[in-house]
């Protein structure tokens, strides 16, 4: 395995520990979705990327490359729809929060969404 | 060198996994659980992946695709509950 498969598994880690470190100290539902989101999604592809460096062949190249596509693809959608979805259920932010521009056109939204979400 | 590394690597993936499932017992509302349980899918996607670089065998692989993809089915449905509809709308 040479040093470049390494130091990308290692920088991958490192992501993702401080991803979920922020999944555990930050106040807020919202803070907690994007800071494990981002870290997490980064770090999960640098260690499949590592990985495909790390192995050579090219069966395993191939079968990492795509993981890493799919995890790329479908991560921040997950995401966005958590935070859509609680965000139209009525879970608040964070008090000390100082802009929701969501909130402004909501009515919209939810009149869009069929008009069924519960209330906030 | 690789056995310490690999090692560090995984001892430092473990202390994220229990991060995850510390907010998932602790989280005060259910989003906060879920967004628990769609982060530790995503690392335990790179855990498979790390496990078939360090088992030789890409076996584990397939298992990662799968676990991406389920479980971005599972968070999506997860969403439509929180949003207050039916799962068959």
């Amino acid at each position: 395995m040479s040093s470049v498969a390494y130091f990308l598994i290692g920088l991958g880690v490192l992501f993702d520990l401080f991803g979920t470190l922020g999944l555990v100290r930050l106040p807020d539902l919202y803070n907690r979705l994007q800071a494990g989101t981002k870290c997490v999604t980064l770090g999960t592809c640098l260690i499949l990327i590592g990985a495909a460096v790390g192995h050579g062949s090219a069966e395993f190249v191939i079968r990492a490359l795509l993981c890493a596509v799919f995890v790329l693809l479908t991560s921040p959608v997950a995401a966005h729809a958590l935070a859509r979805g609680s965000h139209l259920g009525g879970f608040k932010l964070w008090e000390k929060s100082v802009v929701d521009k969501y909130e402004e056109d909501a009515d919209k939204v939810r009149q869009q969404a069929g008009g069924d979400g519960v209330s906030a | 060198m690789s056995v310490a590394a690999f090692t560090v690597f995984f001892c430092a993936l473990f202390v994220g996994a229990f991060f995850c499932l510390y907010r998932l017992q602790q989280g005060p509302t259910p989003p906060d659980r879920m967004v628990a349980i769609d982060i530790l899918g995503t690392l335990l996607v790179g855990f498979c992946a790390l496990f078939a670089l360090a088992s030789g065998s890409d076996f584990y692989l397939n298992l990662a695709m799968a676990w991406a993809l389920l479980s971005y089915v599972g968070t999506i449905a997860l969403a439509k509950y929180l949003q207050g509809k039916e799962f068959d709308e």
